[in-house]
């Protein structure tokens, strides 16, 4: 396994109460391409892969990370100046140019925005190259919506609707479950490409209405972040069935995993 | 020839698939109303004498919970349809309904409708087989809200 290398974190913006994206400096660092993951290491805590939410190129990556244990606390926790440790990139990209010439449409649930943000982005900076865009988010709570800065930027060239499970005092926007936005985004259905991520048993249940509304599973791409350790295929503890979620995924066609997904955990 | 009505319901995927004959038969129930952002639909607890097609617009459906105010339950917008207290006694709302935005949309006559279910079977039928799709999609969204499986990425 090779070693961490120190990237230096140059920016820290809090996103939400659990919430940070951070900004990593890296000298002569690898590209990483949207849907690819790096092994993030607080020294002397642990490793953790985090998916690349923005940069990518000359040794810049942007990542945003919630703080839900030992090691992302410490990452999270991480001021300008420090030094974090990088492996990778790994994993499978996002197919964008899969979606030339289709209508677009995005579903992120929660911190599932993260690596779907390179998305949007590319897919915003090539506009012409698409058809109509949807981005549909769902999150727990107003306060828990990523990026409302992009969010806002992004509804002037695409259809963008989010939607809450608990509405907070002031909100007069959406409640309810992401799914209830697929029957009412603009696209059709033998003619779109989709992109999920978010919790894995919402995001079946979106690939679903993808289908009732008449998508085939081959067009709709989900990046699944199962629990993983080493990050390179040896351990095997992200297996899903025949996969390695970190080294076949975790960008995967539906069509391929949507078996899987049922498969109880041993 | 085919009323106004007759064709904004027909344009509506919502109740794709019945026969025109049937659709003709449903608008025979039907009436056009449109309600300003802001506008009480219904009221919780007053009689489900109705339901809504909705073509533009987005609806809140709440309740008032002591101590906590009016509380949002979840908002539903253009192509579905608002309302189903009406199906079965009491025929009573069980939430309230508030347009967020100003609402168009074909309201039909409940008990209009709930009389050719009970003497035409066949119209019956086709009604509650668009409806009862609704439902359970909004009974599964339900129960995975309240898995709140937000906790883990
Ligand atoms: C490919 C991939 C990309 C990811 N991208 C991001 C990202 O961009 N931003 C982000 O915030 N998180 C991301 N995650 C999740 C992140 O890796 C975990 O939250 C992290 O490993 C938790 O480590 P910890 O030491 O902080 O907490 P731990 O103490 O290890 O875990 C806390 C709890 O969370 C559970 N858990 C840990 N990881 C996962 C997981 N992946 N799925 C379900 N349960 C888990 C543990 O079993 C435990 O119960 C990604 C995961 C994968 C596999």
């Amino acid at each position: 396994m090779t070693a961490p290398v120190p990237y230096r974190v140059v920016d820290r913006r809090v996103e939400t109460a659990d919430t940070v994206t951070l900004e990593l400096v890296g000298e002569d660092g690898p590209a990483f391409a949207p849907g690819q993951f790096a092994m993030l290491t607080a020294y002397g805590i642990g490793e953790v892969p985090i998916s690349l939410s923005g940069g990518g190129r000359g040794g810049r990556l942007i990542h945003t990370l919630r703080n839900v244990g030992a090691v992302t606390a410490a990452l999270h926790g991480a001021a300008p100046g420090q030094m974090i440790g990088v492996r990778g990139p790994f994993g499978t990209t996002w197919d964008v140019d899969a979606a030339r010439g289709h209508d677009v449409v995005i579903v992120a649930g929660g911190i599932g925005l993260a690596p779907l943000r390179p998305v949007v982005e590319a897919v915003l900076a090539r506009r012409d190259e698409f058809g109509r865009v949807s981005v549909l988010v769902g999150a727990r709570t107003p306060g828990d919506l990523l990026y409302p800065a992009d969010l806002r930027r992004w509804r002037q060239r695409a259809d963008v609707r989010t939607i809450v499970d608990r509405p907070a005092d002031g909100w007069t926007g959406e409640v309810g479950l992401v799914t209830t936005l697929i029957p009412r985004a603009e696209a059709d259905p033998d003619n779109t490409v989709a992109y999920l991520c978010g919790p894995e048993v919402m995001m079946r249940f979106v690939a679903e209405a993808l289908i009732r509304r008449g998508l085939a599973g081959h067009d709709i791409h989900v990046s699944l972040e199962r629990d993983m350790r080493c990050g390179a295929g040896w351990c095997g503890h992200c297996q899903l069935g025949p996969l390695l979620l970190c080294r076949d995924g975790p960008v995967f066609r539906y069509d391929r995993v949507e078996p899987l997904l049922r498969v109880r955990e041993l | 020839m085919l009323s106004d009505l007759t064709i904004r319901v027909l344009a509506q995927p919502f109740f794709a698939g019945l026969t025109i004959g049937l659709v003709r038969e449903l608008c025979e129930c039907a009436t056009a109303e449109t309600f300003p952002a802001g506008a009480t639909i219904f009221a919780e607890g007053g009689p489900a004498d109705a339901f809504w097609l909705l073509e533009h617009g987005k609806v809140a459906l709440g309740l008032h919970v002591p101590g906590r105010g009016d509380q949002v339950i979840e908002t539903i917008g253009p192509g579905t349809v608002l309302g189903w207290s009406w199906l079965h006694p009491p025929y009573r709302w069980h939430f309230g309904a508030n347009a967020i935005e100003p609402v168009t949309a074909v309201r039909f006559d409940a008990a209009a409708v709930r009389l050719r279910c009970e003497t035409d079977p066949e119209f019956g039928y086709a009604m509650l087989s668009r409806l009862t799709p609704i439902i359970t999609e909004r009974l599964q969204a339900t129960r995975l809200r309240l898995l709140d499986l937000w906790g883990r990425p």
